[in-house]
């Protein structure tokens, strides 16, 4: 019989992060997966970040995670989505190679301390007393472990869809978890059914580039993790087509044959990332449709078209496929297909991802609805950091809206649920203006160091910035004239009076470069760093006045909600509502205020009874 | 809660009336029902019953309904019984039910408060009740109304959607602008803030609803011995002020407040303004107090010599019936306060511009809190109008939404409740 404190199911983004945030926190973790040699692998899109998860994976990173790295080490074409907007919204982005993506995730989890390997099908999950005792796999062996962290994806249950034909399976050519799906089923766990879906993989070789317009890597220095020093392979460009009428025709001649509209697929798929079928039908009277011709690596033909994601029949794809400019002669070299899998429903979870039912069973990644690598990779770093912490007797970062994309993640899974694949928008984060791509390290390595699941390379990274940012405010607080200014040629008035260089920073057209002559070289050294102080002092009064709500907020988070709150009880509370409460099963009276539907009076009334109750 | 105690109330007018209806809410209505009317009806279904009470003696044949909890106005069991309005029937009724155990007549705004704390209304309606519980003018009362009835929460309703709609096409451009559909904001999009901004500031320079607490206030002001402390009892109807012709009686400022035709009135009488070399050191005093109030008043009238007053004073040509009374050219009233001649005209005068000053009878007002919430978003507005980078406009917009989650209390608070608690003992 093996023993471990950490035992985390599934090789995926999600289990990655999870069982390398385990061991990181000192926890004799194992990760089990079906194929250790597809540990790493993209199932679909080949780029990492963009708007949102660019967010979430720089915080990944920020607590020492995989993704980053691994998405540099991959990295073969950067973009900065948002570039023209306020950096709160700059959305990093990176295509990477697949192999390369693979093999250096694959080289991370095999060189991480207190980490063990296992090849196999996670069977049946061992209870005793209502809570995690151990592990059972296909073959029989047993591991004795109080701390699961599920994240089996798309796995559960998972049926593959292309037009009328149908498969089992998590992802073309992998099986289905079905025992472990059908005991979760018998556990009284609440679960439904979602879909996705992913583009026909074209042959790079066959399409005409010639004539379509070309989309170039970006020619900047930033990578996705400060770690990585420099961008290290070579950049490829993209290309981009449209879907045409003639494709929308055939499209519409064989809606029948979709199984998203034939009825075989009723559950719900992405809103932000719809099929190509599903746009045809929706916004019928539109020209076309932009298409991204995005290369999958350098050692490859393999082409992915980054917004015809599909289902329908092989000849129809086909079809689709060859109507669009530049790819008349386009091979098919993998079709698109569909796939419905189950999930639960995360208000099932308490914060921790820890299932409420099932004490010591954490999950995280798609199973819990969500959709991205970014998103599952994030889930798997606070069930990890979470269920060590828990095995161990230690306390995890403490992340919340206000510090993290994570934790609105969180948080919003767990009062609100899904409908729909969850996908991480900057909209989310009410505090956005200081969660910035861009500041994750200053936000939360410093929670990370603390905690003890950062490595020794990024916490000697992180002093020395510290020690830069001292520095960075020492300069900004030195006090300089309008005048001095205005004789270097900048944009201010001379009769505005002397002002710290944090002030004038909020200039229009006032760089941290311009202000050389006080800054001195610091700017040239650490130019990112730069860049990022002169943001804080340019939001720092949009920040100042969150200060008071973040006060209230804090003030309703201090009035606990016991997770058997009588909601019932509260006369006035409408049927809904009670039972949108009784789910989320919210820890504290602000939680409850962001669980859809519930009114102001209604969260008044709940005050009012919560008092009652602790006073009684 | 489920454990209090359950109430009952005429809450129709005061009989002799056409009907009396009487509510009884609370865990016993059901009871109540069961005692007086012998079964309980349908719910939400008027029913002809006949009550009678524990000894089964007729009270009335009424219309008997039951609404149960807890989609109800209280949000508790509820039961009405509409009786003949005769005093007789309502008081027997109302005995029967406060013959039955753990079911007591309702204190004032009991009703009310128990929808509050039980969610069915929000923290704007629950002021308004609370203004209601304390009004003592019909003008106060029928302000406080149209907040409890919810008239100010179903207005910041719909700007807090409209918000809404503005912060989604941000929002749009913001995370799909590698989409094609969303990548500009629509033309009107400025416009339309500033239409919304422009609503709220109209809002803002209403009439307050402190003002009908505090009451329109008028001060008495001119030099000694202008009659100022007779006409100001005149004018409250009592003998609030000293009076007498030494010059300098008066020597500090006096307020009453009084309800004249429903709009509430605050008058103030002061001291005598003369300069500073014949009086004593209290009169100093008083006259310094003078000169305060005179800054705070609404209205000042004007006893002293024409075109000496305040800017904007009402000139008053007083102690008309004196011999060798000599009016001013351009006084707004003559009157005597000894015979009245004339005070009529100028009561009248100052409820017209009182009436015009104060809130609307029936529209919502705003208190101070829901003023400075509002003003918070007229402001935001304002910025989000004024700044082209479309993240920070989205942010100006999110603190729209807030203050406007404030002023309902969708962002509840400890504090926001300490307040209301304090005000309701909601949490005895
Ligand atoms: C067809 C398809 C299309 C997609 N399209 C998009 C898209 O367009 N945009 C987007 O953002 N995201 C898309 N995704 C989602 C993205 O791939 C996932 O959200 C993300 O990879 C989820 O990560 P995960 O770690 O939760 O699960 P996965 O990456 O699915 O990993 C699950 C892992 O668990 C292992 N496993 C499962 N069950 C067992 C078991 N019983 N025993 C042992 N091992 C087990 C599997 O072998 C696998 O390694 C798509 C996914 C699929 C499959
Ligand atoms: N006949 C007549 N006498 C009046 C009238 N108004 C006031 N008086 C008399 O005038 C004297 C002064 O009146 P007050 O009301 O005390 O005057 P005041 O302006 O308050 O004076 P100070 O308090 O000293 O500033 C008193 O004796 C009053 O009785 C009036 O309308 N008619
Ligand atoms: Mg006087």
């Amino acid at each position: 019989m093996h023993s471990f404190d950490v035992l985390v199911i599934g090789g995926g983004h999600a289990g990655v992060e999870a069982a390398c945030a385990a061991a990181r926190m000192g926890a004799r973790t194992a990760l089990v997966s079906f194929d250790l040699s597809a540990i790493g692998a993209m199932s679909c899109n080949p780029a990492i970040g963009g708007l949102g998860k660019g967010h979430l994976v720089r915080e990944v990173d920020a607590l020492d995670g995989v993704l980053g790295r691994a998405a540099d080490a991959g990295a073969i074409h950067y973009r900065m989505l948002n570039r023209s907007k306020g950096s709160a919204v700059w959305g990093p982005r990176v295509q990477a190679d697949r192999v390369r993506f693979k093999a250096a995730v694959q080289a991370m989890v095999r060189a991480q301390a207190n980490l063990t390997l296992v090849q196999g099908e996670a069977a049946a999950l061992v209870l005793e007393g209502g809570r995690v005792a151990g592990l059972e796999l296909a073959d029989g062996t047993m591991f004795h472990v109080k701390h699961l962290v599920l994240c089996t994806g798309t796995f559960l249950g998972g049926i593959l869809f292309r037009g009328e034909e149908r498969f089992e399976g998590g992802r073309i050519g992998e099986n289905a978890a079905h025992r472990l799906a059908l005991q979760l089923r018998g556990a009284d766990l609440p679960m439904a059914r979602l879909k996705t879906g992913t583009p026909p993989r074209l042959d790079g070789r066959t399409i005409d580039w010639a004539v379509l317009e070309e989309q170039p890597s970006d020619g900047e220095a930033w990578t996705m993790s400060p770690l990585t020093k420099r961008r290290i392979n070579p950049r490829v460009f993209c290309a981009i087509t449209r879907t045409t009428q003639a494709g929308h025709d055939a499209i519409r001649a064989n809606l029948h044959r979709s199984p998203l509209f034939s009825g075989a697929i009723a559950a719900a798929g992405p809103r932000y990332c719809p099929s190509i079928e599903d746009k045809i039908h929706r916004f019928g009277d539109r020209e076309g449709h932009q298409v991204f011709l995005e290369p999958e690596g350098l050692d490859t033909h393999m082409v992915y078209p980054n917004g015809i994601s599909t289902s329908l029949p092989v000849d129809v794809q086909e079809e689709v496929v060859r109507t669009m400019p530049g790819c008349g002669r386009a091979e098919i070299v993998q079709p698109g297909y569909a796939v419905e899998y189950d999930h639960i429903d995360p208000r099932a979870l308490t914060p921790d991802l820890q299932v409420r039912a099932i004490p010591g069973l954490y999950c995280a990644g798609q199973i819990n609805g969500t959709t991205g690598y970014e998103e599952a990779a994030a889930q798997g770093l606070v069930a990890g950091l979470e269920a060590a912490a828990a095995a161990l007797g230690k306390a995890a970062p403490k992340l919340d809206r206000a510090n993290s994309y994570i934790a609105v993640m969180v948080d919003d899974l767990t009062l609100q649920g899904v409908s729909e694949p969850y996908r991480m928008l900057t909209a989310r984060a009410e505090y956005r203006l200081r969660l910035r791509a861009n500041n994750a390290a200053t936000r939360l390595t410093g929670l990370g160091i603390a905690a003890g699941c950062i490595g020794a390379e990024r916490r000697m990274w992180w002093e020395r910035r510290e020690d830069a940012r001292k520095m960075f405010h020492v300069k900004h607080s030195q006090k300089v004239h309008a005048r001095e200014l205005a004789d270097l040629g900048l944009p201010v008035r001379r009769d505005h009076g002397e002002k710290p260089l944090a002030e004038w920073l909020r200039y229009d057209g006032v760089t941290p470069e311009a202000l050389a002559p006080w800054l001195g070289e610091i700017t040239a050294l650490d130019p990112l760093l730069a860049e990022e102080m002169a943001e804080d002092a340019a939001y720092a009064p949009y920040l100042a006045r969150q200060d008071s709500e973040l006060r209230d907020l804090r003030a309703s988070e201090a009035l606990p909600l016991p997770a058997d709150f009588p909601y019932a009880e509260v006369p006035g509370l409408s049927n809904e509502m009670v039972e949108r409460l009784t789910k989320a099963a919210p820890g504290t009276l602000a939680a409850a205020g962001r669980v859809p539907g519930v009114t102001p009076a209604a969260l008044s009334a709940l005050l009012v009874h919560a008092r009652r109750k602790a006073a009684a | 809660m489920r454990s209090a105690d359950t109430i009952f109330a005429l809450s129709s007018g005061a009989p002799p009336a056409g009907v009396g209806v009487i509510r009884v809410s609370g865990p016993a209505a059901r009871e109540a029902l069961l005692a007086l009317a012998g079964r309980v009806p349908e719910p939400r279904r008027a029913s002809l019953t006949r009550l009678r009470d524990a000894e089964g003696a007729l009270l009335d044949e009424a219309l008997v309904l039951w609404f149960p909890g807890p989609n109800t106005a209280t949000g508790e069991d509820l039961a009405e019984f509409h009786c003949h309005g005769g005093r007789a029937v309502i008081a027997a009724v109302e005995g029967a039910l406060a013959a039955l155990r753990g079911v007591r007549r309702a204190e004032p705004g009991e009703f009310t408060r128990r929808a509050f704390a039980n969610g069915r209304i929000d923290l704007a309606e629950a002021e308004g009740l609370a203004d209601l519980l304390s009004a003592e003018t019909e003008l106060q009362r029928a302000a406080a109304l149209a907040n409890a009835g919810g008239a100010l929460s179903r207005q910041v309703e719909l700007w807090r959607e409209r918000v809404l709609v503005l912060s989604a096409e941000v929002e749009g451009v913001l995370d799909f602008s590698d989409e094609e559909d969303s990548a500009d904001l629509p033309e009107c999009f400025t416009w339309n803030i500033g239409a919304l901004a422009g609503e709220l500031s109209e809002w803002l320079a209403r009439p307050r609803s402190e003002r009908l607490g505090e009451g329109f206030r008028v001060v008495l002001a001119g030099p000694p011995n202008a009659g100022k402390s007779t006409l100001f009892n005149a004018l409250v109807e009592s003998e609030a002020a000293i009076t007498s012709p030494i010059a300098g009686t008066t020597r500090d400022v006096i307020e009453r407040s009084v309800a004249i035709e429903g709009v509430p009135f605050t008058f103030v009488d002061t001291a005598g303004l003369r300069d500073g070399t014949e009086a004593d050191a209290i009169e100093v005093i008083g006259i310094a107090r003078a000169e305060a109030e005179l800054a705070r008043a609404d209205l000042v009238l004007w006893l002293g010599a024409e075109g000496e007053g305040p800017q904007g004073a009402w000139e008053i040509a007083a102690q008309a019936d004196r011999e060798g009374f000599a009016t001013k050219a351009g006084a707004r009233f003559t009157l005597s306060a000894v015979t009245g001649e004339g005070v009529a005209a100028l009561k009248t005068a100052l409820v017209e511009t009182a009436r015009a000053a104060l809130p609307k009878p029936g529209e919502a007002a705003l208190n101070a809190r829901q003023h400075a919430r509002l003003a918070e978003a007229e402001e935001a507005l304002r910025d989000a109008k004024g700044t082209s980078d479309p993240l920070l406009v989205a942010e100006e917009l999110r603190r729209a939404r807030l203050a406007f989650d404030r002023l309902i209390g969708r962002a509840t608070t400890e504090d926001m409740l300490d307040t209301l608690f304090g005000r309701f003992c909601i949490g005895k």
